[in-house]
């Protein structure tokens, strides 16, 4: 099974025209032309479903906004969680908790992630064993479920002697669980840099190094940076590993270090939600929404780097 | 330019790591009050672990206290009794919650482990068993009728509340609790059943009393269990049933929990103190303040403060860490 993958990329993008148009005529099909009965119930049906998805989310969203969003003020921002005082509760820690937290997963998993993504699509050789049993584990990772990243790291951490409930350790579980996810969506991004420019560069005179670093890595960042931000958009929203380590439900004060102990918003939205008092449960519905306004910011971000600087081959 | 952008990152993440370390070590160091004698000379990070019933209770004293204490700062993980005495026998927290005593296996894992601890008694809880608030035939369940109900052999044969008591009516038996990892299970089954972690598995379990109380309320023929303070927030969609342990229905509340007359299942709380921890003055300190304003910390997380023996109990044990 030596099949080169190279020779292989221009054919789907060829075939992606292809593929746009089938759907479109079907549809057509459906809605003007064929009336029969089978083809109208089936329509109703995809209808049914999209319509399912988006009441649930509808429902939902509009339950918490009326719920949090008048909860929802500067002290909601600024202020740690009191026991106390419910009605004065505030996510500072586990909003600068999740800053702090993602930062450090980034600065961990993008330059690994990006780097063995240049290795297995640049360097290694599509047919030697090692770089295909990479490949396989790398995909196999990337459905392996959160929480035992948690247990993994825990496992990790306790045996080199970094504090367990630290910022550090949390980072290293999130950044184990988007590493795959990293890795395979900078191949791809590789992969779709046109071999011609390769080639061009290193009939130059450019050696392999310096094609890497000069040509194909810079024309991939756009996509390199949509996958990394969206892979961390995942992390941010994750809490089971984060609980798994010991994130603090209960914390008043600032994260300052690497090995402090922090609190994240899933964690505290968790916690608040189970208590008795409805004060927290409020509290929580805030604390979702400002979630909700930190992932609809990085995905935007995401979609703005995705559109300025796509390139077309 | 990479690199440049590399260069930067690196630097304050070097920073941050060696002013973390630096800190970490300074902690152990900080024992010794500093020269100006004063309380204020109290700091540290208190880690505190267990169970999520009791979480409430050690987060209000750790508020309560930071407000004297400025730079003390206390956090509360909920890992649940049994997971949180894991990492407590393991050294790795300095106070655990537990909304049940100690299990010998747990104890064993401490003295192996060379962790040296002291209960502390911190307040009542109340089990509550709870139905719908429109049930009528739910007033009041002996031990026995609660035992015929949550019997491990029960499961899949009593289905009907009629099998229960004669007297109530043909209507499916529904049953909400605790997950199984819970010190809430552990103490309803063990007061009830008479061993710990011995009940009918054909119930709806949550980790979320607040799955249970939607539950409840929603089915006219529902029943739960969970902490006092759940009742009383949802006084409007759900009711106490009151339970016959031998001397007559009692309702439980704050009252009937605190002179043990709720009895089997009005439960004490406890939080266990490392020894080694309770060397550090701040720890200690702590310690003594959460027993010392027991009142107001109960009342803060909606607790059953202690009564006057058990008071008196716990100013010995704090006495007793040395």
């Amino acid at each position: 099974m030596s099949v080169d993958t190279r020779a292989t990329i221009d054919p789907p993008d060829a075939l992606e025209g292809g593929t746009e148009a089938t759907p479109a005529v079907t549809l057509r099909a459906a809605s003007h032309g064929d009336r029969n009965f089978t083809s109208m119930g089936f329509l109703v049906l995809l209808w049914l479903s999209l319509a399912f998805g988006i009441v649930v989310l509808a429902v939902l969203l509009v339950d918490t906004f009326i719920d949090g969003l008048p909860r929802l003020d500067s002290r909601m921002l600024t202020s740690y969680t009191s026991q106390v005082f419910p009605d004065r509760a505030g996510a500072r820690a586990p909003i600068l908790g999740s800053a702090f937290v993602i930062t450090v997963t980034a600065a961990m998993a993008v330059p690994i992630g990006v780097g063995a993504a240049v290795y297995l699509e640049e360097f290694a050789s599509k047919t030697s064993a090692f770089a295909r049993m990479v490949e396989l584990n790398v995909q196999n990772l990337a459905a392996v479920p959160a929480i035992i990243y948690g247990m993994l790291t825990a496992g990790l951490v306790v045996t080199v002697g970094i504090r367990r409930n630290s910022i550090l350790s949390g980072a290293i579980a999130l950044a184990l669980l988007i590493l795959p996810v990293v890795i395979v969506t900078t191949r791809e991004a590789l992969r779709a840099v046109p071999t011609e420019i390769r080639q061009g560069s290193l009939a130059l005179g450019a050696t392999q190094m310096q094609t890497v670093a000069r040509q194909t890595l810079p024309a991939a960042i756009p996509g390199i940076a949509t996958g990394v931000i969206l892979s961390l958009s995942r992390a941010i929203g994750e809490a089971a590993p984060l609980l798994l380590l010991g994130g603090l439900v209960f914390v008043q004060y600032d994260p300052n270090g690497l090995l402090s102990g922090f609190s994240t918003l899933p964690i505290q939205i968790y916690d608040w939600s189970s208590r008795p008092q409805v004060a927290f449960q409020t509290a929580a519905s805030a604390a979702i929404i400002i979630l909700l306004v930190l992932l609809m910011a990085m995905n935007a971000v995401a979609i703005v780097i995705r559109n300025r600087s796509q390139r077309r081959w | 330019m990479k690199s440049t952008v590399f260069r930067w990152a690196a630097a304050p993440a070097a920073i941050t790591l060696a002013a973390g370390l630096a800190a970490c070590g300074g902690q152990s160091e900080q024992a010794t009050p500093g020269g100006s004698g004063t309380a204020a000379a109290l700091s540290g990070e208190i880690l505190i672990d267990g169970s999520s019933t009791v979480a409430p209770l050690s987060s209000a004293a750790g508020e309560l206290f930071k407000e004297k204490n400025g730079q003390v700062n206390v956090s509360v993980q909920t890992s649940g009794t049994g997971g949180g005495f894991k990492k407590f026998c393991a050294g790795q927290t300095d106070i655990s919650n537990a909304s049940r005593p100690i299990k010998a296996e747990e104890k064993a894992q401490c003295t192996a482990a060379g962790v040296e601890y002291q209960e502390i008694i911190v307040a009542n809880d109340a089990l509550s068993v709870v139905a719908h608030k429109d049930n009528t035939f739910l007033q009041c369940l002996t031990t026995a009728e609660l035992k015929t109900l949550w019997a491990k052999g029960a499961t899949g044969t009593v289905t009907s509340w009629k099998q229960v008591n004669a007297s109530f009516p043909d209507a499916p038996i529904k049953l909400y609790g605790p997950g199984t990892d819970s010190g809430t299970f552990d103490y309803f089954t063990e007061a009830i059943n008479g061993k710990a972690g011995d009940s009918r598995t054909d119930f709806s379990p949550s980790e979320d009393d607040n799955t249970i109380v939607k539950g409840v309320a929603g089915d006219v023929n529902a029943l739960g269990y969970f902490g006092l303070s759940y009742l009383e927030e949802n006084a409007s969609t759900i009711k106490a049933v009151k339970v016959d342990g031998g001397k007559g229905c009692v309702e439980p509340t704050i009252e009937t929990a605190q002179t043990g007359s709720y009895s089997p299942l009005g439960r004490p709380l406890f939080i266990y103190v490392a020894k080694k921890a309770a060397a550090k003055p701040a720890v200690k300190a702590f310690v003594s303040f959460y027993v010392d304003n027991d009142d107001a910390i109960t009342k803060a997380a909606k607790f059953v403060p202690l009564n006057p023996e058990q008071k008196t109990k716990a100013i010995a044990e704090v006495k007793a860490l040395g």
